[in-house]
C-alpha cells in the first residue's frame, strides 16, 4: 500500500514539474504579454494541481488532505480572476498607445 | 522519496527563477504585474513539498496565507497600489 | 554534495539575485515588484529553517501588505516631481555600499562563527509551557513570558496611525482615508472581492486561532484579515470609514487597552504587572489575542489607506 502510495507521488510530482518546465519555457519564449500571461496561469496552476494531487497520499490525515485540495482551488480562483485583471490592463496598454 | 521530492522542490525553484528573469526584463509594467502570480503558485508548490520534505506539517498553513496574499498583491499590482493620483479617468483602469 | 544543499545554495542564490535587482533597477514600480518577489521567497527560507510563525509573518507583512504600502509611496513620489534634482554622488554612494557589505560580512562570519551548541533559551521556554498551557512556544513568549513587549508594539502601532492620521489636510480632517475606488459591479474584480473576503477571514480566524498550540498567530491573523478588508476598499465595495468615527477609535485601542486593563489586573489580584494567574492564563491570553487581532487588522489596513483625504460631507 506504501508503495503505491509513493508510486502515486512520484508520478503525480513528477507530471507537476514538466507543467512548470512547460509555464516557464512559455514565459521564456512566447512573443508578448498576453500568451505569456496565458502560459503562466494555465500551465502553472495544472502543475501546482498535479503537486497537490501528488501530496495528497502522502498527508495524514483527511484534514490535511482537504487542506490541500482547498489550497488548490483558492489558486485556481486567483489564477483566473487575476489573469483576466491583467489582460485587460494590457489590452488597455497597448489601446492607448 | 524524501531525495526525489527534494530534487522537485529544487527543480520548482529554478523554474521560478527563470520565469522570474523572464518576468522582470519584461518590457513595461503589465510584464512585472505576473510577478506575484509566478510566485503564488510556484511558492505554494514549493512551499508544500518543502513542508514534506523537512517534516514541517504547518508549511501548509504558510503556503495557504501565501495564496491570499498572493492574491491581494496581484490584484494591488494591476490597481498600482491603493492612491489613484495618476489616473485620468475617474474610476479603476479595469472594469470599464 | 547532497540534493538537500544542492536546493539551499540555489535559493539562496535566488533571493540573493533578487534582492540585488530590487536595488540596481531604476523604476519604482519595478523595484517594488521585486520587493514583494523578494518577501514571498524569504518565506521558503524561513521555512526551511523551521521558523514557521516568522514565514507567515513575512508572507503576511513583507509580501502583501508591506509590498501595497511601498506601491502608495511609489504613486505618490511619480506624482510630487521630487524637488531636489541631485541624486546622492558617487563618493556618498560607493561609501554606503562599502558600509553594508562590511555590515552583512560581519553578520555572516558571525553565523558562520557560531559555537556549537549554541547558548539559547528555548529548551527552558519548551519547559515551562505548563505556566500558560499553550503549546507553541513563539505564542508563549509573545503573550506570557514577554507579554510587556507585545503591549509596548500595539502601542507603536497605535502611534504609527495618529502619525499618519497627522499628515491630513485640514479641511479633510476627521475625513476617508484615500480615494473612492471604483470598478464595474459586473466585473472580474467585484467577483473576486465578494467570493475571497468570506474565504480570507475564515483563513485569518484559523490562523489565528492554532497559533495556540500550531505555528501562527494574532498578528499573522490580524494581516490577513487587513488584507482582505483592504481588497474589499480596492473594488470599491466598501468606503474607507471616516476616522473620527468612534467605534473605529475604540477598536483600534482595544487591543493594547485589554492588555494594559489585564496588566493592572495582575497587578492589583496576582504577582506583578501582566502576570496571569496559571489557572486563567489561557482564556485571559486568547481574550487578548481576540482585542488584538482586531486592533491589528483595522490598524494595519488604516495605516496603507492613508491620511484622511475627503472630508465627511
Amino acid at each position: 500500500m506504501s508503495l503505491a502510495r509513493d508510486i502515486i507521488t512520484i508520478a503525480a510530482v513528477s507530471a507537476g514539474a514538466f507543467f512548470f518546465l512547460a509555464g516557464t519555457v512559455g514565459l521564456l519564449r512566447f512573443p508578448d504579454t498576453l500568451t505569456r500571461l496565458h502560459a503562466l496561469t494555465k500551465a502553472d496552476n495544472l502543475g501546482l494541481g498535479l503537486v497537490v494531487l501528488g501530496l495528497l497520499p502522502q498527508a495524514g490525515t483527511l484534514r490535511d488532505g482537504l487542506k490541500l485540495i482547498s489550497i488548490w482551488l483558492l489558486g485556481l480562483l486567483a489564477g483566473a480572476t487575476v489573469s483576466q485583471l491583467i489582460a485587460r490592463t494590457a489590452r488597455q496598454g497597448e489601446t492607448t498607445r | 522519496m524524501t531525495e526525489f521530492l527534494t530534487a522537485a522542490v529544487g527543480f520548482i525553484l529554478a523554474m521560478l527563477a527563470l520565469g522570474l528573469v523572464s518576468i522582470l526584463r519584461g518590457p513595461g509594467d503589465t510584464d512585472r504585474m505576473m510577478a506575484a502570480q509566478l510566485i503564488g503558485t510556484g511558492g505554494i508548490a514549493a512551499l508544500l513539498l518543502l513542508g514534506t520534505v523537512t517534516g514541517v506539517p504547518a508549511a501548509v498553513d504558510v503556503a495557504l496565507t501565501l495564496a491570499l496574499l498572493a492574491t491581494f498583491a496581484s490584484i494591488a499590482f494591476v490597481k498600482k497600489g491603493l492612491t489613484n493620483l495618476e489616473a485620468d479617468r475617474t474610476g479603476s483602469m479595469e472594469d470599464q | 554534495m547532497s540534493i538537500a544543499a544542492v536546493f539551499e545554495i540555489l535559493l539562496a542564490a535566488v533571493v540573493l539575485g533578487l534582492g540585488i535587482w530590487t536595488i540596481a533597477v531604476r523604476e519604482t514600480y519595478s523595484a517594488t515588484v521585486g520587493f514583494v518577489a523578494y518577501g514571498l521567497l524569504v518565506a521558503l527560507i524561513w521555512v526551511r529553517l523551521d521558523a514557521v510563525d516568522v514565514a507567515l509573518t513575512e508572507a503576511a507583512i513583507g509580501g502583501g501588505l508591506g509590498g501595497v504600502l511601498l506601491l502608495s509611496a511609489a504613486a505618490r513620489l511619480r506624482d510630487a516631481e521630487p524637488m531636489a534634482a541631485e541624486a546622492p554622488g558617487k563618493v556618498t554612494r560607493a561609501s554606503a555600499a562599502a558600509l553594508s557589505v562590511l555590515i552583512a560580512a560581519t553578520l555572516a562570519g558571525a553565523v558562520l562563527h557560531l559555537p556549537d551548541s549554541t547558548p539559547t533559551l528555548a529548551p527552558t521556554v519548551v519547559a515551562n509551557a505548563w505556566a500558560t498551557g499553550l503549546a507553541n512556544p513563539v505564542t508563549n513568549v509573545l503573550m506570557a513570558f514577554r507579554a510587556m513587549d507585545t503591549m509596548l508594539e500595539k502601542v507603536v502601532l497605535l502611534l504609527a496611525i495618529i502619525g499618519v492620521w497627522s499628515l491630513a489636510p485640514d479641511n479633510a480632517w476627521g475625513g476617508h482615508p484615500g480615494p473612492r475606488h471604483q470598478a464595474d459591479p459586473d466585473g472580474v474584480l467585484v467577483f473576486l472581492a465578494r467570493l475571497l473576503p468570506p474565504i480570507g477571514i475564515v483563513v485569518g480566524i484559523y490562523i489565528f486561532w492554532t497559533g495556540a498550540n500550531h505555528p501562527g498567530g494574532a498578528f499573522q491573523g490580524g494581516a490577513i484579515l487587513a488584507s482582505m478588508w483592504l481588497l474589499a476598499i480596492m473594488a470599491g465595495l466598501t468606503d474607507t470609514p471616516p476616522v473620527r468615527r468612534r467605534w473605529l477609535r475604540f477598536i483600534l485601542v482595544a487591543g493594547p487597552g485589554l492588555f494594559l486593563v489585564v496588566g493592572l489586573g495582575g497587578l492589583w489580584f496576582g504577582a506583578a504587572f501582566l502576570a496571569y494567574p496559571p489557572a486563567q492564563a489561557k482564556p485571559l491570553i486568547l481574550g487578548i489575542e481576540v482585542a488584538m487581532i482586531l486592533t491589528i487588522a483595522a490598524t494595519l489596513g488604516l495605516l496603507l489607506t492613508g491620511a484622511p483625504e475627503r472630508s465627511v460631507k
